[in-house]
């Protein structure tokens, strides 16, 4: 009888109450996170959060649209250095900055997508690695970005400090807050947005071209939409990522960052907004904190410290790092291809059946 | 002149005339089919139609207006939507998007409108909500209701080629072309595709250009049929005529014969 209420239930964002109250658990766990974790814990935690942001953008225009981009650590960039420069220089608030950073990275993020309509597959890849590399050596050459030595974040101010309201965010635990906040706010609109109209096009532009425009999409349109809308969550990460940071300079947007961008989407499942947030978890975390740290580890530790100092390069045990996540993307290309959501799909119907 | 008419059509790939100065005039409101062998030209002269080829020479005149030139999307905007011969669906997506898709030059939710879907309410919601009852519909009358959640990749090919039926009139064309619908279905598929097309032409007023081998079908269906053979016309006339004149008996008996 109440059929509308049917069709809204397709598109409501929790499916089910088991889901709605597995999310709230979620969400309480992680607003208490600060209660008892350290502040190591919480950087790591703020830099996760950062990357999720950017791969749920990357996710949009890889996994949704089909269009590789290894230019994101440009967006990213982008977002850190217009925040704090809009910031420094013209006094902008907090909010107000981060968003005409990120709007900043949509535009370019538009640019670069104008030649996606002419290019097609490795061309536009290669064009996209080019915008990342030239937003890197274009920072470092130039004095007002900061050149070489790079750009320290202001106070993270959240008031407007003319008006003499200021709302100084110090502590790693109100960073935490503002970052998980943000994170959450980006989350919900790309699930939002891959529900509607525009995620809908994105997706018919990968499956078939051809026929996305007989049905009245505007390739162009959403083609470039698509390049706009990543870019501007990589800017919006990019403006958080300042100041978990505090402190950035050019090189830390280097190529190696773009790939590892992709590199997290391709793990936790592309075309997909779980998988972004998982594989974007598990890769930093593994980069940060795990092989970091694996010099420290018994046994195995001094064994590679070892043979780094033998064998490799001065930097040798950052290539363990490199070479440990080529070795975590290859074994999921090969037993998991749809990536860690591909695995948990397969994870549910398996359980969905036991144990008949 | 009619409704919707091509005129003096022409494309050539590589020196061979894949259509040749074709022209017909189709009315309102009617079923008007185009057969002829393999190769005759029948499918690119709806790709000219719907712009994905650019005629050498010719136009495509839809209530008045040359439609040449104007690019798939902007076409499909004026009122025609088409299926295709080899299927072209969102594999990827399931059969309740792809329907959907076909709404979208209706829908008019914009990006941040898009992200703004919180609660019921929402203008984004209420325009998803409209939209989803109008393919619900559809998906009643072309009996879909058992894969309406399957993702279209995994259907069978005769579901696939109804999927993209649902698809075209989920635009609410005023013109429709369907290209060869009925291949790879069996005999009762094809039964139901005949009703399902006879309903289409009633209850939508929509005017239909049907590329089709089956005979029986083209018999049943036609209210004018159009043969041609290297992409140049026999033929225009009411179905036994078409059926009858020795021309098309000759160019289809270099293939199995006409049944
Ligand atoms: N893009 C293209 N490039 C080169 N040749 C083409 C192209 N499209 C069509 N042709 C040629 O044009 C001719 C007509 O092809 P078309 O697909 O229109 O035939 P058809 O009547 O639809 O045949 P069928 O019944 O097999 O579907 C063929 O010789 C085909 O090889
Ligand atoms: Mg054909």
């Amino acid at each position: 009888m109440d059929m509308k209420r049917s069709y809204y239930e397709d598109i409501e964002l929790f499916k089910s109450g088991v889901i709605l109250f597995w999310t709230i658990v979620f969400l309480l766990v992680l607003f208490t996170f600060p209660l008892y974790m350290s502040d190591y814990a919480l950087y790591l935690l703020n830099l996760i959060m950062v990357y999720v942001i950017v791969s749920v953008g990357l996710n949009i225009l890889v996994g949704s649209t089909g269009q590789i981009s290894l230019g994101h650590a440009g967006f990213f960039a982008i977002g850190a250095y217009a925040t704090v420069l809009l910031m420094t220089n013209l006094q902008i608030p907090f909010f107000i900055a981060i968003i005409a950073a990120a709007f900043i990275a949509a535009f370019f993020g538009f640019i670069l997508g104008l030649p996606a309509l002419r290019l097609e597959g490795p061309y536009l890849t290669i064009a996209t690695l080019a915008f990342g590399l030239a937003i890197m050596h274009v920072i470092g050459h130039t004095e007002f970005f900061g050149g070489r030595q790079g750009l320290m974040a202001p106070p993270l101010d959240l008031g407007i400090p003319q008006l003499g309201w200021s709302f100084v965010l110090s502590s790693e635990t109100s960073k935490y807050y503002l970052v998980l906040i943000i994170t959450i706010l980006m989350v919900l609109f790309a699930i939002n947005i891959l529900k509607t109209k525009a995620g809908r096009a994105f997706v018919a532009i990968r499956d078939s071209d051809i026929a996305a425009e007989v049905i009245g999409i505007n390739l162009t349109m959403y083609k470039t939409l698509s390049f706009a809308v990543s870019a501007f969550y990589a800017g919006i990460g990019g403006g958080l990522f300042a100041f978990v940071l505090g402190f950035f300079d050019p090189f830390t947007f280097n190529l190696i960052l773009s790939i590892i961008f992709i590199v997290m989407i391709v793990v936790g499942g592309l075309g997909s907004v779980m998988g972004s947030i998982t594989g974007a978890a598990l890769i930093t975390y593994l980069m940060y904190d795990l092989f970091k740290n694996v010099n420290e580890a018994p046994y195995v530790g001094p064994l590679f410290v070892a043979f780094s100092e033998r064998w490799m390069t001065i930097t040798g045990m950052d290539n363990f790092n490199y070479i440990a996540l080529g070795l975590v993307m290859i074994g999921i290309m090969l037993f998991e291809p749809l990536g860690m959501f591909g695995a948990w799909i397969r994870i549910k119907k398996y359980w969905k059946t036991w144990p008949f | 002149m009619g409704y919707f008419s091509v005129e003096n059509l022409s494309i050539s790939f590589g020196g061979i005339k894949a259509v040749d100065n074709i022209s017909f005039s189709v009315e309102k409101n009617e079923i008007f089919s185009i057969i002829g062998p393999n190769g005759s030209g029948k499918t690119t002269i709806f790709n000219l139609i719907s712009g994905i080829y650019k005629p050498d020479d010719g136009a495509v005149i839809m209530e008045g207006e040359n439609l040449v030139g104007k690019t798939p999307d902007r076409i499909a905007k004026k009122g025609i939507a088409r299926t295709f011969q080899n299927i072209e669906l969102f594999a990827n997506a399931t059969v309740m998007d792809n329907l959907m898709l076909g709404r979208h030059i209706h829908m008019n939710t914009g990006i941040f409108t898009g992200a703004f879907m919180f609660g019921k309410r929402s203008p984004a919601a209420r325009e998803e909500v409209e939209h989803r009852e109008k393919v619900e519909k559809i998906i009643d009358f072309l009996e879909l209701q058992s894969v309406r959640d399957q993702f279209v990749g995994s259907l069978a090919y005769g579901k696939r080629k109804l999927v993209e039926v649902g698809r075209a009139l989920a635009l609410e064309p005023k013109v429709m072309l369907l290209d060869e619908p009925s291949a790879g279905m069996n005999t009762e598929e094809k039964d139901d595709l005949t009703i399902w097309i006879k309903d289409i032409r009633e209850d939508y007023q929509m005017t239909i250009l049907l590329i089709e081998h089956d005979m029986n079908m083209i018999m049943g269906i036609s209210d004018r049929v159009f043969a041609m053979q290297q992409g140049k016309k026999i033929t225009l006339g009411p179905p036994q005529e078409v059926q009858k004149h020795p021309e098309v008996i000759k160019a289809y008996l270099g293939e199995e014969g006409i049944s």
